[in-house]
């Protein structure tokens, strides 16, 4: 009858008011995220401390949204700053454009480039979402070594 | 002398509070359906602003009065600013017509609660409402665009199907109160549940109730606004406080119609259970808590229906209207009639309205089967 489908489904809705809401209020509460996610990069150092970065462009020539940007320079051998003959005088990653496929981290020779696990990415400003070699590497005072894909850095900018 | 301007300071007052709170109704609706609809979504509804979100419409109250008015080219300026105060207007002018409160005494002075206590308060209470149709054919035809158009026409062709059924629906319970006054129809429902008119007058209460969704342009019957399908209607060329008016119209109208269903079919501010007013502050109190409660149930029920159904076709609306709604109306008017004429107990009456009610649903529920299987 149409009259009792009717109120089945006042019903439904009224048993759902009182259910637990799904919602995850996100300031405050967070999900979990899966083992695979990956958001934005990192750059990775060697246990010595020094960068893995060669500057071989690779990576910003494989981008398909050409979103990174790199210039080389030749090392001091006396002050190196990577092991090979040349490092990353500037390496910045537009986060605009990036569409996050993962091509650099694939076609980087030295394992140097990597996408880690940050997705508060939002800024109040484009400049902000060009990110350097400084947000990119792991600081020195938090150790040298492998990118940790169990830690969630900070937000960028 | 002193007496008249006694008088005229407590109109005054009772003026005030009256538009205070049915205008104040506008953001506590609003809150109240996007808390509700949220809950049936499973989710919580708005709350960030202030605690527990309570100062969200206030917010977005603000917002709108600072938000630029947009008035394009070729309007007709005078109707095109006309028609927001038509819709609005008779909204704030209805509310001075319901009883909210029995008659009570302060220091030996008389006060109603009510604004007024017209004879012909419900006969009021149809011309007002239905000078919105102006507002909503006006602000069609000013706006300069042929959508906006075919949306006041198409608004206002729902709008005057549904008042015939809205005022055919109450003519049973004018039958049985023999009075036009709001307040009389209230007092002859004291003295309990079973005094109601709801139970002398289901069909009256159930078509008055789905006719005041289809005034009010609320879901189910929202085709005026429909805003996954047509992206409004008349009120497509406002902006800023200009829409707001269409905005708090339509949710002082839902406040409204849920106060006059309660006076006309609830018991007004009687409770459900027998009593007897006095003249005492405290029994005014009474009446406007137990008033204020039914008419926050009806309130409920006018946001619980928002969630459940979907929305009408045009030619479902107008088939509803006129093919149902309007024959049921007109039936029920006659069992009434013949039940009173030949002096019937109340009860006989209750099981008729009910019966009716039965019937239809099985007739309508065999002709959509019937429908369903030959398309198929």
């Amino acid at each position: 009858m149409l009259l009792v489908d009717l109120l089945k489904g006042f019903g439904v809705t009224l048993k759902h008011v009182f259910r637990r809401h799904v919602t995850v209020e996100y300031p405050e509460q967070r999900r979990v995220d899966a083992p695979i996610f990956r958001g934005r990069h990192h750059q990775q150092r060697y246990a010595d401390g020094l960068e893995r970065c060669v500057a071989c462009c690779l990576c910003a020539a494989v981008c398909p949204s050409e979103a990174i940007y790199v210039e080389g320079a030749e090392n001091n051998p006396d002050h190196p700053i990577s092991h090979g003959e040349r490092f990353a005088k500037t390496y910045e990653i537009h986060l605009l454009r990036c569409i996050f496929c993962g091509f650099c981290e694939e076609a980087c020779p030295e394992d140097a480039i990597v996408m880690g696990r940050d997705w508060e990415l939002a800024n109040d400003a484009r400049q902000k979402c060009v990110i350097n070699k400084e947000d990119l590497l792991t600081p020195v005072a938090q150790g040298f070594g492998e990118y940790d894909f169990n830690f969630s850095n900070p937000t960028v900018g | 002398m002193s007496d008249f301007w006694l008088y005229t300071a407590i109109v005054i007052l009772k003026v005030v509070i009256v538009l205070a709170v049915t205008v104040g109704s506008v953001p506590a609706m609003v809150l109240a359906e996007r808390k509700v609809l949220g809950w049936m979504q499973v989710r919580p509804g708005p709350n960030r602003v202030g605690p527990w979100g309570l100062l969200q419409t206030i917010v977005d109250g603000m917002k709108v009065f600072f938000k630029e008015t947009v008035i394009p080219s070729g309007v007709e300026r005078p109707l095109y600013e006309l028609a927001p105060l038509l819709v609005v207007v008779p909204a704030l002018v209805v509310s001075s017509v319901v009883p909210f409160g029995p008659i009570i005494e302060v220091a030996g002075v008389r006060i109603r609660l009510s604004v007024t206590d017209l004879d012909l308060g419900l006969v009021f209470y149809f011309a007002v409402t239905s000078l919105t149709v102006y507002g909503v054919v006006l602000a069609g035809w000013s706006s300069n665009n042929k959508w906006s158009l075919l949306g006041g026409l198409r608004s206002s062709a729902q709008l005057v199907s549904y008042e015939i059924t809205l005022a055919l629906s109450v003519v049973g319970v004018l039958l049985l109160c023999g009075t036009f006054n709001l307040r009389e129809i209230a007092d002859q429902q004291a003295g309990g549940f079973w005094h109601w008119n709801v139970c002398r007058q289901p069909v009256g209460l159930v078509l008055f109730f789905v006719a005041g969704l289809a005034e009010n342009n609320r879901l189910p019957f929202d085709l005026p606004e429909a805003e996954s399908e047509l992206t409004a209607g008349y009120h497509t060329e406002y902006s800023s406080m200009r829409f707001v008016m269409f905005y708090m119209a339509e949710y002082m109208n839902v406040f409204l119609t849920s106060a006059v269903i309660v006076t006309l079919f609830l018991g007004g501010f009687h409770p459900p259970y027998s009593f007897q007013f006095g003249t005492t502050p405290l029994d005014g109190a009474i009446g406007v808590v137990w008033f204020g409660m039914k008419v926050g149930v009806l309130v409920f029920t006018y946001i619980w229906i928002r969630g459940t159904l979907p929305r009408l076709r045009y030619d479902q609306l107008m088939a509803l209207g006129w093919k149902v709604m309007l024959p049921l109306a007109f039936i029920n008017l006659f069992v009434t009639a013949f039940l009173i004429a030949f002096e019937r107990p109340w009860w006989e009456m209750g099981l008729a309205g009910a019966a009716m009610i039965i019937l239809t649903d099985a007739v309508l529920s065999q002709i959509l089967w019937r429908r369903r299987r030959a398309s198929r």
